[in-house]
């Protein structure tokens, strides 16, 4: 039998018993549905994710102390975790191919200025913190390069927070408290936004040591730096590993690059997309079902059909092929329209909420589409096993 | 061309063993015209899907065009099937969702034939069998002569050597029987070895050879040829 004919038989009994067929393909076409709305969502938050931690720049490297991923035992009370210091991090301004250095310290304290109160986001930070987040000054300026045993109380205000103490005053030069110290206001950062809802116009910025001074911090919290894009996170590692090694004379501390922490939160999303997908995976199955059950009931339908192929010289091959064929062709037509009723929703949801992220990528299209056939396989096997196995004389004789 | 050599088909009912045939020795020229007669459950229908090789003799050798085809496997009795025999049933057994012309054409699709080979014998067949208009009709949308006109020209498309039919008038009228008749015996001349079943003495009458069954054994047999 050739493949035209074997697609022009099929359609023929997919004709005949349109209502039944539709029916049945759409079972499958809202799995597929499903699925591919499913896993666009996720797919969507997915990127958003991602395109939310790439804003702060690439080529990142975060520093922490503490090694977490020391094997053996307790340090205990003979071990010692020595603190990251503001040194360490001038140490590793001096590295080769680091371009910026910020060493992080950060707390909660109370703010007050013009009689307003407002507990805030303290965050202590080097004067290159801008260049390596990529965030942009929108009056006045950044902290300025001072020794840090000598920095001055000055700070930089969140557009939020100047929003909040200032109002329409312009904040330049006036003073600050800041848990009880004054600090004088020299720039105010552009607005940022939020990042996986952490306000990140809500927070103030002053110098490292003044943090630590402030919350009582022998340690820095952590260190970032970012390295210049012609040398490779894996050999600017190990570079900082020996460095941290030689000066505090054990590895008591962890490099984390964005990269592989990208790596990471990609592979947790992941599972999340699979999971929502495997949801609609459910519904795809009960399509199968539906189709297992019309297969079935068409080979009962039909086998005095069955008896005169049989006796027209079909093989018992043809038979299987034949009922499989029709099997497949129902799934993959729900399929199709399942994928389109998918793509669809999908988009049509994009644009009533640009906010929510939703992508499909090829991938899951053709991976959906050809599960889905895979399932009228499957399903359709044993009913055509059945038609095939059946004695000719018998169907035959079955009206 | 058919020769059976002391075939028998035992059907288990339940834990019973029902011999449908017992004992059958039978032979069959090549464009010879033989009717089967007999009453209903005389094991003539049997006989016939065992000649057409639908069924399997559980005992007892058939050869069929010199060859042995007792034992052949599934595969091989589709392809015997496909290429020697074709079968003409009481009910017409057309496929209902397709035209005339698509009927026609089931076995050549069996076969795996040339879409452009097909075309031209399916538009043959029409023509002689006078249903050139009737290609695009689906069976229900034809009368009872046609159909079996349909039914006939299928079963000969492959150019079978044997054609094999049940009762082919049980379900029409006398006249439209005699139609279908005549059409068989026509092809009968044309050197097709023509057996009909049929419990109709004026119909199995009409053959040259005429076998009458009589539970599963061949009884008498008339009109002989030499």
């Amino acid at each position: 039998m050739l493949l035209p004919d074997l697609i022009r038989l099929t359609t023929s009994s997919f004709l005949a018993y349109r209502l039944r067929s539709f029916l049945t393909g759409l079972g499958i076409a809202i799995g597929i549905t499903a699925v591919i709305l499913l896993t666009s969502i996720g797919e969507g938050l997915h990127q958003f994710v991602l395109a939310e931690f790439n804003q702060f720049g690439t080529n990142l490297i975060n520093i922490q102390p503490g090694k977490t991923q020391t094997q053996g035992g307790n340090v205990g009370m003979f071990g010692s975790v020595k603190p990251l210091s503001i040194e360490d991090a001038q140490a590793l301004r001096r590295l080769p191919h680091v371009e910026y250095v910020t060493p992080g310290v950060q707390g909660n304290a109370e703010l007050r200025a013009n009689g307003k109160t407002r507990r805030t986001m303290v965050s202590g930070v080097g004067h290159e913190m801008t260049n390596i987040f990529s965030m942009k000054v929108q009056t006045g300026s950044f902290l300025p390069d001072d020794e840090p045993s000598q920095a001055r109380a000055q700070v930089v205000l969140g557009a939020k927070v100047r929003q909040e103490l200032f109002a329409d005053m312009n904040p330049l030069g006036s003073y600050l408290r800041i848990g009880g110290q004054r600090f004088r206001v020299i720039g105010v950062m552009e607005p940022k936004g939020q990042v996986l809802g952490f306000d990140l116009d809500d927070m103030v910025y002053i110098p490292t040591a003044r943090a630590m001074e402030l919350f009582n911090r022998v340690g820095l919290i952590d260190i970032h730096l970012s390295y210049k894009a012609t040398t490779d996170s894996k050999s600017m590692v190990s570079a900082i590993a020996a460095l941290l090694k030689e000066r505090h004379g054990r590895e008591d501390f962890t490099i984390i690059p964005q990269e592989k922490a990208l790596e990471v939160l990609g592979s947790v999303l992941d599972v999340i997309t699979f999971a929502v997908g495997a949801l609609g995976g459910i519904s795809l199955l009960v399509g199968g079902v539906g189709i297992l059950t019309i297969m079935t009931m068409a080979v009962t339908e039909r086998t005095s059909e069955i008896g005169l192929l049989r006796a027209l010289g079909a093989r018992e091959r043809q038979v299987l092929i034949l009922f499989l064929g029709e099997a497949m062709l129902l799934s993959a037509l729900g399929g199709l329209a399942g994928l389109a009723l998918g793509v669809g929703i999908a988009q049509a949801l994009h644009l009533l909420f640009p906010a929510m992220p939703v992508h499909t990528p090829w991938l899951f299209a053709v991976v959906a589409e050809l599960s889905a056939v895979s399932i009228g396989l499957v399903a359709g096997v044993m009913p055509a096993r059945r038609a095939a196995r059946l004695d000719p004389v018998e169907a035959l004789r079955t009206e | 061309m058919i020769r059976l050599e002391n075939v028998s088909r035992i059907f288990a009912v339940g834990d019973q063993q029902v011999a449908a045939l017992r004992g059958i020795n039978l032979d069959i020229a090549a464009g010879d015209y033989v009717s089967i007669m007999g009453p209903s459950g005389s094991g003539k229908s049997t006989l016939l899907n065992l000649i057409g090789l639908l069924d399997r003799p559980s005992s007892g050798t058939y050869r069929l065009d010199g060859g042995d085809v007792t034992d052949l496997t599934d595969e091989q009795q589709a392809r015997v099937r496909s290429e020697k025999v074709g079968f003409v049933f009481q009910a017409f057994h057309l496929v209902p969702r397709l035209t005339a012309a698509m009927n026609i054409e089931l076995p050549l699709i069996l076969a795996g034939i040339p879409a452009d080979e097909r075309k031209a014998r399916v538009a043959q067949l029409l023509e002689n069998y006078g249903l050139a208009d009737r290609a695009d009709h689906r069976p229900d949308q034809l009368s009872g002569g046609q159909r079996q006109r349909v039914a006939i020209a299928r079963a000969t498309s492959m150019h079978p050597a044997v054609l094999l039919a049940d009762e082919p008038t049980g379900n029409l009228d006398q006249t439209t029987g005699k139609e279908v008749l005549n059409l068989l015996e026509q092809l009968a001349a044309q050197h097709v070895t023509l057996i009909i079943v049929t419990h109709d003495p004026a119909i199995g009458g009409r053959a040259a050879r005429q076998l009458h069954m009589v539970d599963g054994q061949i009884t008498d047999e008339t009109g002989r040829s030499p």
